[in-house]
């Protein structure tokens, strides 16, 4: 872990000692504790695990065993743009596993993981209730139906062609400057 | 029951909705319904409404806009439907307005009075100028109690509801005697929408007639099959139906605190059932001394972590209490005990939104819709090889024909029709010998499947009902809580079997060893999750052990599905002589150029994805699947010049 990384995850720590505050410290607080911290951060450092556990007064493995019991819950941080491949019953007759593995081969990761630069990540997910537009997949907020493997290239394409223009921009400007 | 009068305090609260609901709909000027639910929103509804805005600003137009819900017409997404009276023409019913189209319609309709008859679908009422959507099957065949008012309400404005007749149900309880209500409910016939099809009127009792002084209520919208979403679409569309009936349900059995327990993955529905109840709270339809009656109800809203066996009622209990949501031995069932020990009535979102009408229009009503032993209507969202998918509501009894062909415009393509895999990941997988068999909750347990959810995905013969069983048991493995062994390792093992098959691996005794350890698993699992998780397998081998065979035996998939049992290939005697169409649609660059330079395939590279076959212009048509994959051609690659 780097200092900045080291210094980040402290910032959030704190910030999640004042949250907690407003809960009261009894058992049936724990899943909105937990849905509060991922809502605010993206995901459950294990470090906060341990804070919620001394909050609602259980040990660490039960807080961890609930957490890891649901789906919701994830436990590194995603990528800058998320990228979720819906696998719902419709996206799977018309092929939404073609595109998750499309996803994978492009980003070079798989399902779960987040790349290297931490600009992408890929999670699969059940059913975002689209069905009329399998199959699906989510960009951010962002909802592509239709897909097709080469609209995959084309997601990706277009946001580091994005970033490129992003980063041309910069230099420009610090040219003027 | 008996006939009751209006409160006072209700005939005021609805003279006041009725005004504002008349105010905002009865100002001269055109009209845009623009639906926005999860599903709108997914294909694009708010930019839409947007694209509207701007046009309308442009053309300095003094137009309305309102967002309503969903329809169901999931197919048609994004619907608007545009009310323009002084251009002559009925309120008008358009699918798939993209942000270009809305400008176009702006600009040609509201100004110019052109409806652009190219766009439309119908007109929404009668009228002698556009035929009405209300003759196409789509509509007129459907049969609206639980979605009756989806699509026509915005579900952020309770006045909306109450000034089209909204709560006059629960006033009307409320001056009755709670024991009435209970009948009322038994005599209905109704049961639980949740796929058990318990009689409703039954759980209330016991829950009446538990002694103690706390009791609970829980609405359960923690919809986890990957395939339904019709829960969420009457959340995000007409909440107060369903809180209507949880307050009646309430006051029926004595309760005064509920819960509503939504998936967390549904943020639009766990947003518009919040405000819901904070708008109902306002007009004292909630809260303290309801209408004045002194009966208390307050909600509060809990959403769910995404655990497929959170459905079921003990395990949905575990994880409100804040534990893993593992199932327990019932009985004591929660209506005896249930959430924090206390008598708990748990009903699903369609069963709760059921109740209102039936209070308001009788038992008698209610029974004249649907079958004897199951009255009333199922919402059922239909998926996959379909022309119209979408949300439905159907009288019960009504046949997959009608629902699949008459409604839903069959499969598309003239593709001829497989298969229908009924009650998603619990459901059964029905053959064309069904059709005609009626959709009710002994009927369908009868043929091996059930009500289930009320996910309906269709297959045409495309699609390989292995896989999709190998689908469904990747699922339940996942979603297995872990605590029943035969559920745990069972449902790993016939996976393990699926996932050969689907390989080419299979070995013969694979199909005897699937059906047993199938029948183990019901027998061994204590929850609903284990008990019915084989049932896709042992349907699907009951009524297509011809597809397993070729699966096991030869090592085919007639439906040209699975992979490892499929290969692309290119005709040479179809193929263009120049053409490059497939070559940039291939995304491992596995497409090669012949030395007649046609194209082939580069078995090693290809990933099967289908999209050459896409790519390749109509005319042609030269790409081919095939299966088992030794019938590919060989197709000599050039050597490369290094």
């Amino acid at each position: 872990m780097t200092d900045s990384e080291k210094e980040e995850l402290q910032e959030i720590l704190d910030s999640i000692k004042t949250e907690l505050r407003q809960f009261k410290k009894e058992r049936s607080e724990l899943i909105p504790i937990l849905q509060m911290i991922q809502e605010r951060f993206q995901y459950l450092p294990p470090e906060a695990l341990a804070l919620v556990a001394s909050h609602v007064g259980i040990a660490p493995a039960e807080v961890y065993g609930v957490a890891t019991f649901y789906n919701q819950f994830r436990f590194h941080p995603p990528g800058k743009h998320p990228v979720k491949v819906c696998l719902g019953t419709a996206c799977h007759v018309k092929g939404g596993d073609i595109i998750l593995e499309n996803f994978e081969r492009k980003l070079e990761i798989a399902e779960g993981e987040t790349t290297a630069d931490k600009e992408f990540s890929i999670e699969r997910v059940a059913c975002v209730g689209c069905c009329a537009l399998a199959p699906v997949a989510l960009m951010g907020e962002t909802v592509h139906g239709n897909m097709a493997p080469s609209k995959v290239e084309g997601l990706i394409l277009r946001i580091e062609v994005e970033k490129e223009r992003a980063r041309r921009e910069e230099e420009k400007q610090d040219k003027n400057a | 029951m008996r006939e009751t009068m209006p409160s006072k305090q209700f005939e005021t609260l609805y003279a006041d909705a009725k005004r504002i609901y008349a105010d905002a709909r009865q100002k001269p000027g055109p009209k845009i319904f623009v639906g926005l639910a999860t599903c709108g929103i997914a294909s694009g509804a708010l930019e839409t409404k947007q694209a509207f805005e701007e046009a309308l600003a442009e053309q300095r137009l003094d137009a309305q806009i309102f967002t309503v819900g969903c329809g169901g017409h999931c197919y048609a997404e994004p619907v608007v439907v545009i009310d323009h009276p002084e251009s002559g023409f009925p309120p008008i019913f358009y699918p798939n307005v993209s942000p270009g189209k809305a400008k176009m319609l702006t600009k040609l309709f509201l100004v110019e009075g052109d409806p652009r008859f190219e766009h439309l679908l119908g007109a929404t009422i009668e009228n002698e100028l556009i035929p009405s959507v209300m003759t196409f099957s789509r509509f007129n065949m459907e049969e609206r109690v639980i979605t009756a008012m989806c699509g026509q309400v915005d579900p952020e404005r309770i006045h909306d509801y109450v000034a089209l007749g909204g709560y006059r149900a629960l006033d009307r309880a409320l001056q009755s005697n709670p024991d009435d209500i209970v009948s009322e409910i038994r005599l209905s016939g109704l049961r639980g929408r949740g796929g058990a099809g318990f009689p409703t009127g039954e759980k209330w009792e016991l829950a009446r007639r538990a002694g103690a002084t706390t009791k609970y209520l829980i609405c359960n919208a923690d919809e986890g099959d990957p395939g339904a979403y019709m829960d969420r679409t009457i959340i995000e569309s007409n909440p107060h139906q369903v809180l209507e009936g949880m307050a009646i349900c309430a006051f029926a059995a004595g309760i005064e605190k509920a819960i509503v327990y939504v998936r967390a993955e549904y943020p639009l529905a766990v947003k518009t059932i919040e405000k819901a109840i904070q708008e109902a709270n306002q007009l004292n339809l909630l809260g303290e001394d309801i209408l004045g009656s002194g009966f208390n109800f307050s909600i509060e809203v809990f959403q769910g972590s995404g655990a497929f066996v959170c459905g079921e009622e003990s395990a949905l209990i575990q994880s409100i209490q804040g534990s893993r949501g593992m199932p327990r031995h019932r009985p004591p069932f929660p209506v005896e005990k249930g959430l924090w020990g206390q008598p708990t009535i748990i009903n699903n979102v369609k069963t709760l939104a059921s109740v209102p009408p039936i209070i308001a229009k009788g038992a008698g009503w209610f029974q004249s819709i649907g079958t004897a032993q199951s009255p009333g209507t199922a919402v059922f969202s239909v998926v996959g090889d379909v022309v119209h998918p979408g949300l439905v509501e159907i009288p019960m009894g009504a046949t997959l024909r009608t629902l699949i062909y008459d409604i839903c415009g069959g499969i598309p393509n003239k593709k001829a029709f497989k298969a229908a895999q009924i009650g998603g990941p619990s459901g059964g997988c029905l053959s064309k010998d069904f059709l005609d068999t009626p959709i009710d909750f002994d009927s369908l347990a009868d043929a091996g499947a059930m009500m289930g959810s009320g996910g309906l995905v269709v297959m045409s013969e495309d699609s390989c009902v292995v896989d999709v069983s190998r689908y469904f048991l990747d699922f339940t493995q996942k979603e297995s809580c872990g605590k029943c062994t035969f559920c745990r390792i069972g449902t790993h093992h016939l996976l393990k079997m699926l996932e050969r098959m689907t390989k080419g691996k299979g070995q013969a005794e694979d199909l005897s060893l699937l059906k047993s350890l199938s029948q183990d698993v019901q027998r061994g699992s204590l929850c609903g999750l284990g008990k019915t998780a084989p049932n896709p397998i042992l349907t699907s081998l009951q009524y297509f052990e011809d597809e397993y065979q070729a699966h096991v035996m030869e090592k085919r998939c007639p439906g040209l599905t699975c992979r490892e049992l499929t290969a692309f290939y290119i005709d040479l005697k179809k193929c263009a002589r120049g053409c490059d169409a497939c070559v940039g649609s291939c995304p491992t660059d596995a497409i090669f150029t012949t030395s007649t330079r046609k194209k082939g395939i580069d078995q090693e590279l290809c990933v099967k994805c289908g999209e050459c076959a896409e790519a390749c212009p109509p005319e042609y048509d030269a790409v081919e699947r095939v299966s088992p994959v030794s019938l590919v051609p060989i197709i000599e690659k050039p050597k490369t010049k290094q």
